[in-house]
């Protein structure tokens, strides 16, 4: 192994492989700082997510990686006593500007949580949802976005004879393809997924893998993941955060090879966390 | 292998739990039998109970034998023994007995056995039952010429047939042909039911026509004035009107006395044990069987028909007889009517409070108030539900829409609407409490699914927690209703009586009449019981109407929890 200079960084200082311009990336964040309360909870993140790609997020468990993601699109407006600095933009418009429409906002960016989540409902009407409360009626029009998202969650075989069928009556890995489905329904730009494998076997873990490898170039991916292997296969870009501060952000193959900051090392060869 | 390996393959240990013995309380299982008992103890009670009231209710109808008995002072009675039980007889009565019944009753330490008999014929006798102590009774007979006559007026008759008249036709005790007598006797029943159906229906809807051309007339006049030209020409259209309806009332009394005056024909001469006489029309009885002598099949005959006439028939003799048809009809109406006012209002009022006010003081001393709410004595809600609906909201309405017919009130008095709602406000905590529980439950999980769609908080709302929580929200509801339809106490104020005959909802327009006042099982009971001329009679009504009130509750229940169990099995898929 070839052995590199370690830096220690200071606090609060992030070393950047890659520092995608303003332009050509689709989100970009800057200084930005979250608390819950009184607790801090990001600190100083400043991140510019590349259009087309995809970016794992990594760290400990804590270090505020559900957090950051959930800030894109502002699903932390649901908890109390959130604050926040700094400024986010999604193709620089900012997010948090008081005129955005936070519904719009929302159906460009889907997303997918740790455990899949169906709805009480047909896995069609799951599917369809996001056009139902659009008051989409025209029928073909639904049944084509079915199809198309099944298809793009590389669900369609499996579930086009159940379509009528409750979702839940799903296995969890069909559950989780399921949600990705619900979220290409909508057409968004950019995925966000919170640890969208941590509830499933191998076997679903790989079949959304390779799903995620087909949907890139389509969507920006922002995943979020335990699993080191995972990010290595996955993604382009890796962000390592620590303790709500983002450590290290470069190309993957960097990051898991050659990285700058000795926690990453530490981090990406299961030394800690 | 080696005694070394480190592999303890065989327990060497000399087992631990010989030398301390576990303390019988750490073990908790004293706990564990008090539980169990707990439950046991609540498990016999409701059982006892329900046993109580189905063999009680179910036994009612079966017919029973008539007991011919000759006393010893040398009376007869005959009546069907009804149930027996130990008592004290006084001092002075045990002295005037012959010596060996003395002792008889000495060795049962004082005690004597007693039979109650319901001997029927109240309008001879002033009275239905007597009791009669065992030891005064010299002979009992079960003589098959006996029959038990049920009259539509002064109860049971309990004795002989002396003789038949058959529009001319007589036959006298001895030479009575049985079958023609029944024959006669269905026909002459058919043509009282024709005749009642035409005062109570048809009269009653000419009368109803009459009236509401008197209160268009009566509003005109309060509208344009008494001395109007509009008022004197429509006056001269309603006379044409009321000339005519009353014609047609005139045809239908004339029918009514065709009908009446041919079964005046028929008549049965009855006789009682001791002989005395009773005429009585034959259409005046409802059914007559010789208890004695029936078979089996006879027996459930009767059974069957005495249950049919209790569901569909209205009361007679102050309730104590007849059936209870209105009072199944009233009471489902007034609890369908209620969970239709609960419902909303409590699951509007739930979701405000869960999903909308901001979590803090205010909505803490709202949700203690509710749950304070469900402690409130019931009667209060009667009389908030007589002063605030049946006097305020009735009465302003009576002003408004109804002028023409003060001073007769409409909705200004109880009814079936105001004890809905009365009732609907004493169960509407049940259902809040239910809700706010099951929306709670909803995993934020998938509301977050929902909103990160781009659904807004309503239409999540709307399409992911309402029926996730449906369920739950339905336990409420079933619950409301289980407690809606057992309450009595309330309704008493707000619109329950004794005696309606007038169903809620009729043929006549507007079909449902939300202003009537109608009849209730758990009232029924109530009035049966303690409040009929005579107690013992109304006692196996009683118990055949808390039978029937209990299977009402239950039945609404079950539907409810089907609908429920339905709705449970969508959210309920295999998971993993
Ligand atoms: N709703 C919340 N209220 C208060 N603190 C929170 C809340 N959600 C998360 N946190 C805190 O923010 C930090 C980051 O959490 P999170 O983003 O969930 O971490 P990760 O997803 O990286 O495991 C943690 O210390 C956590 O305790
Ligand atoms: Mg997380």
């Amino acid at each position: 192994m070839v052995s590199v200079a370690r830096i220690q960084p200071d606090e609060g200082e992030t070393h950047y492989h890659v520092r995608a311009g303003t332009e050509g990336a689709i989100i970009d964040a800057e200084n930005f700082n979250l608390f819950y309360g009184r607790k801090q909870a990001l600190f100083d993140i400043t991140l510019s997510v590349p259009r087309g790609l995809v970016c794992a997020l990594i760290g400990p468990s804590g270090c505020g990686k559900s957090t950051f993601l959930r800030c894109l699109n502002r699903m932390n407006d649901l908890i109390d006593n959130v604050t926040i600095n700094g400024t986010m933009r999604i193709e620089g418009r900012d997010l948090y500007d008081p005129g955005i429409d936070v519904i719009a906002l929302r159906k460009r960016m889907g997303m997918v949580f740790q455990k899949p989540n169906p709805f009480p409902m047909s896995i069609f009407e799951n599917v369809v949802y996001p056009l139902r409360i659009d008051g989409v009626r025209d029928r073909n029009l639904l049944e084509e976005t079915c199809e198309r998202a099944l298809r793009g969650a590389a669900l369609w075989d499996e579930a086009k004879d159940r379509l009528k069928e409750s979702a839940l009556s799903l296995s969890g890995g069909q559950q989780q393809r399921l949600c990705i489905a619900r979220a290409i329904a909508a057409d968004p730009e950019v995925l966000l997924m919170d640890e969208p494998c941590s509830a499933l076997d191998p076997i679903a873990t790989s079949k959304i893998e390779e799903l995620i490898d087909e949907l890139k170039g389509r969507y920006t991916i922002i995943i979020v993941t335990h699993n080191m292997q995972q990010a290595a296969r996955v993604s382009d870009n890796t962000a390592f955060m620590y303790l709500g501060r983002l450590i290290e952000f470069g190309e993957t193959e960097i990051m898991f090879t050659a990285p700058k900051v000795t926690k990453t090392l530490d981090y990406v060869t299961g030394r800690f966390g | 292998m080696p005694p070394d390996s480190g592999l303890a393959l065989t327990p060497t240990a000399a087992p631990r739990g010989a030398s301390r013995p576990t303390d019988l309380l750490a073990r908790g299982e004293p706990f564990l039998w008090g539980l169990g008992g707990a439950l046991g103890f609540g498990v016999m009670m409701i059982a006892g109970f329900l046993l109580l009231v189905l063999w009680n209710g179910i036994a009612t109808f079966y017919p029973r034998p008539i007991h011919v008995v000759t006393l010893v002072n040398g009376d007869v009675l005959a009546g069907e023994p009804t149930r027996t039980e130990s008592f004290r007889p006084p001092a002075a009565e045990v002295a005037a007995l012959p010596p060996s019944t003395q002792v008889t009753v000495a060795t049962k330490l004082g005690f004597a056995d007693r039979t109650l008999y319901r001997t029927g014929n109240f309008d001879l006798y002033g009275d239905d039952f007597r009791w009669v102590t065992d030891y005064a009774i010299a002979r009992i007979t079960t003589p098959p010429d006996l029959y038990l006559f049920e009259r539509l007026e002064w109860g049971p008759f309990i004795g002989r047939i002396k003789s038949v008249d058959l529009a001319g036709a007589t036959f006298d005790a001895g030479g009575i042909p049985l079958e023609r007598l029944a024959v006669a006797h269905d026909e002459a029943r058919r043509r009282w039911r024709q005749i009642r159906e035409i005062e109570h229906d048809e009269i009653g809807r000419v009368n109803q026509q009459i009236e509401s051309e008197r209160l268009a007339l009566r509003k005109m006049e309060l509208g344009a004035g008494a001395h109007t030209p509009e008022y004197t020409d429509a006056a001269g259209r309603t006379e044409a009107r009321v000339a005519a309806m009353t014609r047609e009332y005139e045809g239908l009394a004339a029918r009514a006395a065709a009908l009446k005056a041919e079964n005046a024909r028929y008549t049965i001469a009855l006789a009682d044990i001791k002989g005395r006489e009773k005429l009585l029309p034959l259409a005046e009885i409802m059914r007559f069987y010789p208890a004695n002598d029936l078979s089996i099949f006879g027996k459930l005959g009767v059974y069957v028909s005495r249950w049919g006439e209790f569901l569909t028939a209205e009361p007679r003799e102050a309730n104590t007889e007849g059936g209870v048809f209105p009072a199944i009809f009233g009471t489902f109406a007034m609890t369908l009517l209620m969970v239709i006012a609960v419902a909303p209002f409590g699951v509007i009022t739930a979701l405000y409070l869960r999903e909308y006010a901001t979590q803090g003081r205010l909505v803490s001393v709202v949700r203690i108030s509710v749950n304070n709410l469900a402690g409130v004595p019931s009667i209060v809600y009667g009389v908030f539900g007589l002063g605030f609906f049946a006097y305020i909201v009735g009465g302003t309405i009576d002003e408004v829409f109804f002028p023409e017919r003060l001073p007769n009130p409409t909705f200004g008095t109880g009814g079936l609407l105001w004890s809905a709602l009365t009732l609907a406000l004493l169960t509407v905590p049940v259902v809040i409490v239910a809700t706010e529980e099951a929306l709670a439950a909803v995993p934020r999980s998938v509301r977050e699914g929902s909103l990160a769609c781009g659904a807004s908080k309503w239409q999540t709302i709307r399409r992911i927690v309402l029926p996730r929580a449906m369920p739950g929200i339905m336990t409420g509801l079933i619950l409301a209703m289980a407690r809606g339809a057992g309450e009595v106490a309330p309704l008493m104020l707000v619109g329950v009586v004794k005696l309606a005959p007038e169903l809620p909802i009729d043929g006549i327009f507007p079909y449902i009449h939300f202003e009537r006042s109608f009849m209730h099982l758990g009232f029924h009971i109530y009035d049966v019981g303690f409040q009929s001329r005579n107690s013992e009679a109304g006692k196996p009504m009683v118990f055949v109407t808390t039978l029937l009130l209990i299977a009402l509750v239950a039945l609404m229940n079950a539907t409810a929890i089907m609908v429920r169990n339905r709705l449970k099995q969508k959210f309920s898929g295999s998971q993993f």
